[in-house]
């Protein structure tokens, strides 16, 4: 896990300072523009995080295993978390290119909030719910319509916007160059490198919890 | 017939049954026994498959469909009469003739009269005598009981003892009970959870 | 006809039974819709127009929905007949199948009263829209007799249900408003049935999951 780490570090350092230093400055949007290469890497983070969980609760439901539950568990998690840092960095890009906080014209945006609220149903139901297999099931067969739910919200939000915005304005950016490319490629490979590192950290506490637990009953037992 | 290895059952962190072994015959009758929060009705439960294993072994060679599970709970519906709830489930279970077989049935458990009654109208004792009716409707090679005398008045266990004791010998019967001394004759191998 | 539908039928006659002699939930979501109605005639400002009356519709229909939904499986829940049905030698996802027809046919009678009650108070509805109600009806029964019996699992129960109901049920709004006010009503009804299909196909495969320890 340590090597995990150092590579997530350096991957990080290195995603700056293409960022910061290498990319050009984007004509139309100046400086602001740079919250890109962190807001698109961490909705395409979240998405594979929701992705995993989905493919762990897969597994479970056709295997067994508490393992893969913890697991499933865990990344839809991380998922959430980034999720929720979608929700922020777009909420920033879009006081920075629109003047507001929110905006429905983002298809994006618009996206991660019924994610959002639909994976912290997924804790509710989780917590409210005795831990055993029975919760093991159900919260992967939750986990599994929510791969699901992604591509179908995704074309709902884009017919909505037929009805809500009659007037679609498309924020068609001009084509990256390849430094922006390499920069945006950069971030995301150091964005997936962190979610993985925390991936892996909260699920080895996890697992030292389960542990330790079985270890006091056997103790008392 | 069911044979269990080191079977175990969890919920989260809490312990529900400790690991037991046993093993029974087809024909065998075990006899459950055990304080409060031993495990009794978990392993009745996980013998009838309504639980799953978190450890261990359980091999129950016997179709789902011909196994009769009395539980804590009558497993019918309130709002339904007894005969109509004994319909259902024959028809669910396949049963040849159900009307008749229900009919059978409830007149020979004494409810007959009660039949077109809706269940949520009876007495404890009806119910439990109801749902034995729905645990042999489909005459079932398992029965796993659990606690079956609870809320029986003395003709109701009587009828009881009557059934267990006709059971025949290609039946398995496994029955958890408090008061082992009321079926300890029945028995051919006996098992007390701690 | 197949073992499978006999024990489909059996199960979906056994809760329209219980409820014409509860009668428990079809009235509580007749009444609900129209109040509803009527609170929306106040809801809605002077002048707000008929494609905020067809809005606030799907809404009502959502809502309704979830009060059906949320009383689906308490028959089973009380004296633990949904053990029993899970010990029956049927295959579990013809007990889904038949919780659906039933929640699908209370919302459709609800909906026969409150569409007329709609089209009279507001704006008229067209086939497009009332083919939205239909298709929409079978995606929102089908997910919602699942996570229904999700809920019965979880010690919020009922509390539970709107939150794991509502982020599913937008698409079905999105395709429902589409078909009442676009004019190309098409697009959405198609949408609605890929939704139908998808997730009645996904819930199908999933209950036995659900119900069993």
């Amino acid at each position: 896990m340590r090597s995990i780490g150092v590579g997530a570090v350096a991957l990080m350092a290195a995603a700056i300072v293409m960022i910061v230093l290498v990319a050009p400055e984007d004509a139309d949007q100046g400086i602001s523009q740079k919250i890109f290469y962190f807001h698109v890497p961490i909705a395409l983070t979240a998405y594979a995080c929701f992705g995993l969980g989905a493919w762990k609760a897969l597994r479970l439901l056709w295997r067994g295993g508490e393992r893969y539950d913890l697991e499933s568990y865990t990344a839809i998690h991380q998922g959430t978390i980034f999720g929720a840092l979608t929700l922020v960095t777009g909420s920033i890009w879009a006081k920075a290119s629109w003047g507001v906080w929110w905006t429905w014209s983002s298809n994006q945006l618009v996206l991660f909030l019924v994610l959002f609220l639909f994976y912290c149903a997924y804790f509710m139901l989780r917590y409210s719910v005795e831990p055993g297999a029975r919760r093991e099931r159900i919260s992967a067969v939750y986990a599994l319509f929510g791969v699901a739910l992604i591509p179908v919200s995704f074309f709902a939000i884009r017919l909505a916007n037929d009805f809500i915005h009659p007037t679609v304005f498309t924020r068609e950016g001009p084509q990256m160059t390849d430094t922006m490319f390499a920069a945006f490629l950069a971030g995301w490979a150091a964005i997936l490198a962190l979610a993985y590192l925390m991936y892996r950290v909260e699920l080895s506490g996890k697992r030292t919890d389960a542990n330790l637990r079985e270890l006091r009953e056997a103790l008392s037992s | 017939m069911i044979r269990a290895r080191r079977l175990e059952k969890r919920y989260g962190s809490k312990r529900a049954l400790r690991p037991v072994d046993f093993e029974l015959a087809r024909g065998g009758r075990l006899l459950v026994t055990g304080p409060n929060g031993s495990g009794k009705t978990t392993l009745l439960r996980l013998l009838a498959g309504l639980a799953a294993p978190s450890r261990g072994e359980l091999e129950v060679a016997e179709e789902r469909g011909r196994l009769g599970y009395l539980g804590h709970e009558p497993l019918l519906y309130r709002d339904l009469t007894a005969l109509e709830n004994l319909e259902l489930y024959g028809r669910l279970y396949r049963v040849p003739e159900r009307r008749e077989r229900a009919g059978m049935l409830l007149e020979r458990f004494d409810l007959w009269e009660a039949r077109s009654e809706r269940v949520a109208a009876f007495s404890r004792g009806m119910v439990q005598r109801l749902s034995l009716c729905r645990v042999l409707l489909h005459d079932p090679s398992l029965l796993v009981l659990d606690e079956p005398f609870t809320a029986l008045d003395t003709d109701g266990a009587a009828l009881l003892d009557r059934e267990l004791a006709t059971l025949g010998t290609g039946r398995t019967l496994v029955l958890s009970t408090h008061d082992p001394a009321r079926v300890d004759a029945l028995a051919t191998s006996r098992l007390a959870l701690a | 006809m197949s073992a499978y539908a006999a024990d489909v039928v059996a199960l979906a006659r056994k809760d329209l039974r219980l409820e014409l002699r509860a009668r428990d939930t079809l009235p509580a979501m007749l009444l609900f819709v129209l109040a509803t109605l009527v609170v929306f005639h106040f809801a809605l400002p002077g002048g707000a127009g008929d494609d905020a009356a067809y809005g606030l519709l799907w809404v009502a229909l959502v809502f309704t929905s979830l009060l059906g939904l949320a009383r689906a499986w308490v028959p089973e829940r009380e004296g633990g007949a949904l053990d029993g049905l899970v010990l029956a030698p049927c295959d579990r996802s013809a007990i889904w199948l038949g919780k659906t027809l039933a929640t699908l046919a209370f919302l459709g009678a609800a909906e026969l009263v409150a569409l007329p009650a709609f089209a009279l108070f507001f704006a008229p509805l067209d086939l497009t829209a009332v083919a939205g109600v239909v298709l929409a009806n079978v995606g929102i029964c089908a997910v919602g007799s699942l996570l229904s019996a999700m809920a019965v699992a979880s010690r919020s129960r009922e509390l539970v249900l709107p939150l794991l109901l509502l982020p599913l049920s937008i698409p079905l709004v999105v395709g429902g408003v589409g078909a009442s006010i676009s004019p190309e009503g098409g697009t959405y009804l198609a949408f609605l049935g890929l939704y139908d299909l998808v997730f009645a196909i996904l819930s199908w495969a999933s209950f036995e999951y659900v119900v069993t320890e």
